[in-house]
Order: structure tokens, then C-alpha cells, then sequence
């Protein structure tokens, strides 16, 4: 029988493999020619968003980058409502006037994908300013790329939110790129953690190869911020196995590089791991099954919606 | 003459003006080892080095407000935005001081600094990723503001943007990096605030720039099957403008069209059709009509976009609309 432990590692796998298939659905979709503009995948981060929601409640919040599937679903958005976004249909999430960089669920706290990099921190600092003003014990993630730490609002967020002790855990996703460059050449120092430090802020830095782990330092911010109502800097270390977006043939980095950071694979850990508790090649078997058919039909799903209706254009400016 | 890209034709000028002048040094996101993340700067790291080529971190407030310091004591900076949308993080350094250190030092101090990158809509980009910020810098006093729209102007523009004395907003084109074009050789300048009447036609006067010039000129090519001709002027400058040959034109045709990608609330556009009912009040026979982007943010889907922007059709109904008046 399946421990506890192996039933919500078993959960975060499961998780991580619905993403992971709903990128590589959404990078065929895009060769296609079905899904237009710009596409980050979130492959290889997958343990990143899904360790770090899994220590948030419903009601907590959170706000992302462009680079968006990953957290989307990791809060709980569903499969077909993103699909159908990325396919620019009225069923998306954002009715199609969004795209890939802007999944919105007001539903599931999901406070959106930005495309202007580090604009959102800020942002992501007046949701958690809410949840202090009205007292309701919320907590708000945002995440970031570690390009991003290089931008004014980043820094400015994080001064506002120590000085007055928002509960927000702000996480730096560190992939060790910004589109074509490595950090060694945007950042002086290698830790982008370290930050905290002049703004009196607590921080953290770890590796995302194994999904519990993560959950379990997010959840140290978590406790952080909802008991004590202070803030955290966090820089998860991780890695994306795709080009920053579909146009980028990433010739910045070797082939070797790439394999030898998927030796580390989150998934393949996690998969490891639950192999290691007793689950066998049947169960995950059925998983694949099962992922596979979910994908599928978010896929037909966005194909057979209606395309939003001209009434759109101007229907959302103003409230 | 030979025919270049459109990015040709940037990167000829900006490694010409390099080789001409030491103080001239490029900075911006990817311009280096990436080779540009429009490819527009490639060659340009391994030509010139790193000391000139500058890969700058995610940064636009800091490397632009950098830029600004630097020419004020006689660098001649050019400074790439990857996309025009992100200049809006640098706007106060452009705004409040690249425009100003000269007025506000009596004269003391030049800012000799361009700005450029691709500006407007390119494809399916979204909301904060798709925006004309044409009418945003014209509206300031203090920086020059230009559109190229063919290989040729591309050069001989940005050339006279790296001399000029002042800061230039230099405002390139996505959708126009591909095109080709015949370039003059040897040395090729344009000057800033000249305008250019690029098709002849004495039934109405379409005034237009950058992207959307081609296509003002295929609903010309339309309209001239049916025996109307529009005059076509590019006007390449948006600040300083340069209405002369708009004004020749209008006395001949009495009707005037201003198409504009952006956004239709003031604007370029309107700062033209002001300017047209005040020099041309007696020779108008209609209404200056503009066709212009929706008032509305860029939405994802592609046939919304396309709705959003005008195309050769909404010209042609322009130029009907004004000529039905
Ligand atoms: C202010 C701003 N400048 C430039 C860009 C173009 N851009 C988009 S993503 C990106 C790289 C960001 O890298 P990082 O923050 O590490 O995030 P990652 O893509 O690796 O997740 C750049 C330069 C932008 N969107 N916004
Ligand atoms: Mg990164």
C-alpha cells in the first residue's frame, strides 16, 4: 500500500507530467501553426511551480511571468481553458485576447502572466499589501526569471515589501539564461538570493530537482508570510530544456550542457523516487494513459471553439 | 545601387558610423553574442568588440539613463531596445532627461544619443508587446523622432540619427526587417525632417510612415485601376515634420487621408490634420480623414489583430470615404 508520503509525491508527479505533455502538445501545436506570437515553454522547470503552489491554500495567490503554462495549471486552471488560449480561442482563459504570455483565473487566484519583465513584482507586492490591509491570512507567490533581477521594479518591490512586512514570497526561477544570456554576464554576483540581504529580508536558495523538497522550502516562506507576515526572496535553481521562446534556436549553449542538466530531470526523480515506494511500470503506464487523453482532448477541445467575435476588440477596455 | 534588407541596411550604418567615429558604441539587450535578437546588429560584436558592442542586462532605465550621461560628455551612444514596448521602463530617463539636459542647462549640454529598436505590431504578440509609440515621443519637445519605411531611408536616416546633436527616437519595423530594397552605395545620408513624396497622383493625398507605407501603396495601386490616383507622401520624420510637399499636394487634390498604426486619440496623425486645416483651410474640398489602429489594446487572436490595424482595404475605404464627402 502506498504511503502518504508517496501519495502526494505521487499527486506533484502527476502534476509535473500533465505539464510537461501540455508544453510538448502546445510546442506541436505551434510548428503547426495553430498557436501564434511568442511560446515559453516551462519543460524542465516543472517541479519549480508545482513544488511551490503545493504549499499555498486555495485562496493564496499568484503572479507570473510569460512564461506562464506551468504556474496556470500548477494553481489549478484547466487544461482545455489554457490550450484554448494558446490556440487564441473565445474558451481561453483570457478569451483569446491574451495568449500564451497572459493566463488570468480570477477563480483560482491565478493573477496573471506579464510580458514587460519584473513589471509584475511590484504588482504582486499590492496583492499581498491586500491581504495585510484586510487581514485575511493570504499569502501571494510571484514568480521571476533571474533576467528579471536586473530591472528597477524588482528591487523596488522588494524595498516596499520589507519596509512594510507584506506577506510575499517572491521567487527568482534562476534557468541560468535570460533569452540568450547567462547570468555570469547580466548579474555581478552569482546568487541572486543575496539581494535580500540590504532590504533585511529573509531568503533562501535551492536546487528544483525534487518537487517535495521545494514544497517544503516554499512552505518555510509560506509559513513566513502568513504567521508573521514577512516577506521572502527565494532563488530556486533550475533549468529549461527548450529555446526561451519557439523562435530561439539557442545556439548560446551546447547539446551536452542540455543532457547533462536533464540527468536531473524533476520528473524523472520524482518517477524514481515512487518506483523506489512500489509503484510499477502498470502505474505509470496508466498515468501516461491518462495525461495523454487529458491533453488530447484540451487539444481538440481549442481546435472545435469559435474564435471571439469582433465585439471583443474594444469590449474589455474599460470596466 | 544594390539591394539590401531592411536590417542590412540598419547594421551598414551603424558599423559605417562605427568605423567613422571612435565615440560611437552600441548597448543594448543580445546586440552581441546573441547577434541581435532581430539579428539586426550580427557581425557587429566580432567586428567591433566587446568595449563598443555592449550586451546589457535586462536594465532599460539603467542602460538608457547610462547612454544619456555618456553623451553629455561626448559619446555618441546608441542604445537598443529590443522592442520599443520596454523603452516605457527607461521612459522618465528619455522623458525627463535625455529631452531636457539641454534646455535645462541653458545650452551647456548636447545629448548626441539614439534610441532604436522595432516599434508597433508585429505578429500575435499581445496586448504589452504590440504598441505604436510614435504619437508618445512626438509629443516631446527635445528628442527627434523618425520612421523609416524602405531599406534606403533605413540607412540614410539612422547615418544622420548617430551625427545629429540631439537625441533621436529611432522607430524600426518587425514586419519591415525582411523587406528588400535598393540602397544607394558609397556614403548615403537622409536628412532628418524631410519628407518624401513617394507616389504622384492628383485625385487625393494619402499621408502615411514606417510599416504602413506599403500598404498605402498597394491600396494605391488599387484605386489607380479605377482611375483614382493618390498622391502618396512618406513622411520618414514625425519631429521635426515636414508638410511642405503635403501642402503642394492638397492644392492640387483637396482631399487628404492620414493613415497611422497606432492608436486614433491624438497623434501624429492629428497633429497632421490640424496642420492641414489651418495652411490648407481654402483648398480642402472634404474633411481630412484619418485611418488609423483601433482604440483598443492589442488582442492575441490573429484575426482580431488584423482587425485592428489597417490594411490595404481600410485605406481604399478611406480614400473613398473622402473622396464621397
Ligand atoms: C523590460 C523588458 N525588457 C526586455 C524584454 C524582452 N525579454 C523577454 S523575456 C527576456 C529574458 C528574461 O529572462 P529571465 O528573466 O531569466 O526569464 P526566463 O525567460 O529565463 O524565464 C527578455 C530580455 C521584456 N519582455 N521586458
Ligand atoms: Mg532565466
Amino acid at each position: 500500500m502506498a504511503s502518504e508520503v508517496s501519495d502526494e509525491l505521487g499527486a506533484l508527479h502527476r502534476q509535473m507530467v500533465l505539464i510537461r505533455r501540455f508544453e510538448e502538445a502546445a510546442a506541436k501545436a505551434y510548428s503547426q501553426g495553430k498557436i501564434g506570437g511568442f511560446l515559453h515553454l516551462y519543460i524542465g522547470q516543472e517541479a519549480s511551480a508545482v513544488g511551490a503552489l503545493a504549499a499555498l491554500r486555495e485562496t493564496d495567490y499568484v503572479v507570473g511571468t510569460y512564461r506562464d503554462h506551468g504556474i496556470g495549471l500548477a494553481k489549478g486552471m484547466t487544461p482545455r481553458a489554457c490550450m484554448a488560449e494558446l490556440f487564441g480561442k473565445v474558451t481561453g482563459c483570457s478569451k483569446g485576447l491574451g495568449g500564451s504570455m497572459h493566463y488570468f483565473d480570477a477563480d483560482k487566484r491565478m493573477l496573471g502572466g506579464y510580458g514587460i519583465v519584473g513589471g509584475h513584482v511590484p504588482l504582486a507586492a499590492g496583492v499581498a499589501f491586500k491581504a495585510k490591509y484586510k487581514n485575511t491570512g493570504e499569502v501571494t507567490v510571484c514568480f521571476l526569471g533571474d533576467g528579471a533581477v536586473s530591472i528597477g521594479d524588482f528591487h523596488e518591490a522588494l524595498s516596499l515589501a520589507a519596509l512594510w512586512k507584506l506577506p510575499l514570497v517572491t521567487i527568482v526561477e534562476n534557468n541560468e539564461y535570460s533569452m540568450g544570456t547567462p547570468l555570469s554576464r547580466t548579474m555581478s554576483v552569482p546568487d541572486s538570493s543575496q539581494k535580500a540581504l540590504a532590504y533585511g529580508m529573509a531568503r533562501d536558495r535551492f536546487h528544483a530537482h525534487d518537487v517535495l523538497e521545494v514544497k517544503a522550502r516554499v512552505g518555510e516562506a509560506v509559513k513566513r508570510a502568513r504567521e508573521s507576515s514577512l516577506p521572502t526572496l527565494i532563488e530556486i535553481q533550475t533549468y529549461r530544456y527548450r529555446g526561451h521562446s519557439m523562435s530561439d534556436p539557442g545556439k548560446y549553449r551546447s547539446a551536452e550542457e542540455i543532457e547533462a542538466r536533464k540527468k536531473d530531470d524533476c520528473v524523472l526523480r520524482a518517477e524514481a523516487a515512487l518506483r523506489a515506494q512500489g509503484r510499477d511500470d502498470a502505474y505509470f503506464a496508466a498515468l501516461e494513459a491518462e495525461i495523454e487523453a487529458i491533453v488530447e482532448d484540451a487539444v481538440r477541445f481549442a481546435d472545435e471553439s469559435a474564435e471571439p467575435g469582433e465585439e471583443l476588440i474594444e469590449a474589455y477596455t474599460y470596466a | 545601387m544594390r539591394k539590401l534588407r531592411y536590417r542590412e541596411a540598419l547594421r551598414e550604418a551603424i558599423a559605417e558610423e562605427m568605423e567613422r567615429d571612435p565615440n560611437v558604441f552600441l548597448m543594448g539587450e543580445e546586440v552581441g553574442y546573441y547577434q541581435g535578437a532581430y539579428k539586426v546588429t550580427e557581425g557587429l560584436l566580432e567586428r567591433f568588440g566587446a568595449e563598443r558592442v555592449v550586451d546589457a542586462p535586462i536594465a532599460e532605465s539603467g542602460f538608457a539613463g547610462l547612454g544619456i550621461g555618456a553623451a553629455m560628455v561626448g559619446l555618441r551612444p546608441i542604445i537598443e531596445f529590443m522592442t520599443w514596448n520596454f523603452s516605457a521602463v527607461a521612459f522618465d530617463q528619455i522623458l525627463n532627461n535625455a529631452a531636457k539636459v539641454r534646455q535645462m542647462s541653458g545650452g551647456q549640454f548636447t545629448c548626441p544619443i539614439v534610441f532604436r529598436g522595432p516599434n508597433g505590431v508585429a505578429r500575435q504578440t499581445g496586448a504589452q508587446h504590440s504598441q505604436s509609440f510614435d504619437a508618445i515621443y512626438a509629443y516631446i519637445p527635445g528628442v527627434k523622432v523618425v520612421a523609416p519605411a524602405t531599406p534606403a531611408d533605413a540607412k540614410g536616416l539612422l547615418k544622420s540619427a548617430i551625427r545629429d546633436e540631439n537625441p533621436v527616437i529611432f522607430l524600426e519595423d518587425e514586419r519591415l526587417y525582411g523587406v528588400t530594397g535598393e540602397v544607394p552605395d558609397g556614403e548615403h545620408l537622409v536628412p532628418i525632417g524631410v519628407s518624401n513624396l513617394v507616389r504622384q497622383g492628383a485625385t487625393a493625398t494619402v499621408v502615411t510612415w514606417g510599416k504602413m507605407l506599403p500598404a498605402v501603396l498597394a491600396a494605391a495601386e488599387t484605386l489607380g485601376r479605377e482611375g483614382v490616383e493618390c498622391a502618396v507622401i512618406d513622411l520618414r520624420s514625425l519631429r521635426p515634420l515636414d508638410l511642405a510637399p503635403v501642402y503642394a499636394s492638397v492644392a492640387e487634390t483637396g482631399r487628404a487621408l492620414v493613415v497611422q498604426e497606432g492608436w486614433p486619440y491624438g497623434g501624429v496623425g492629428a497633429e497632421v490634420v490640424d496642420r492641414l486645416q489651418r495652411e490648407c483651410f481654402a483648398q480642402l474640398r472634404a474633411p481630412v480623414l484619418r485611418v488609423t489602429g483601433r482604440d483598443a489594446s492589442m488582442p492575441y487572436n490573429k484575426h482580431l489583430e488584423d482587425l485592428s490595424i489597417p490594411s490595404a482595404e481600410t485605406v481604399v475605404r478611406g480614400v473613398r470615404a473622402v473622396l464621397a464627402y
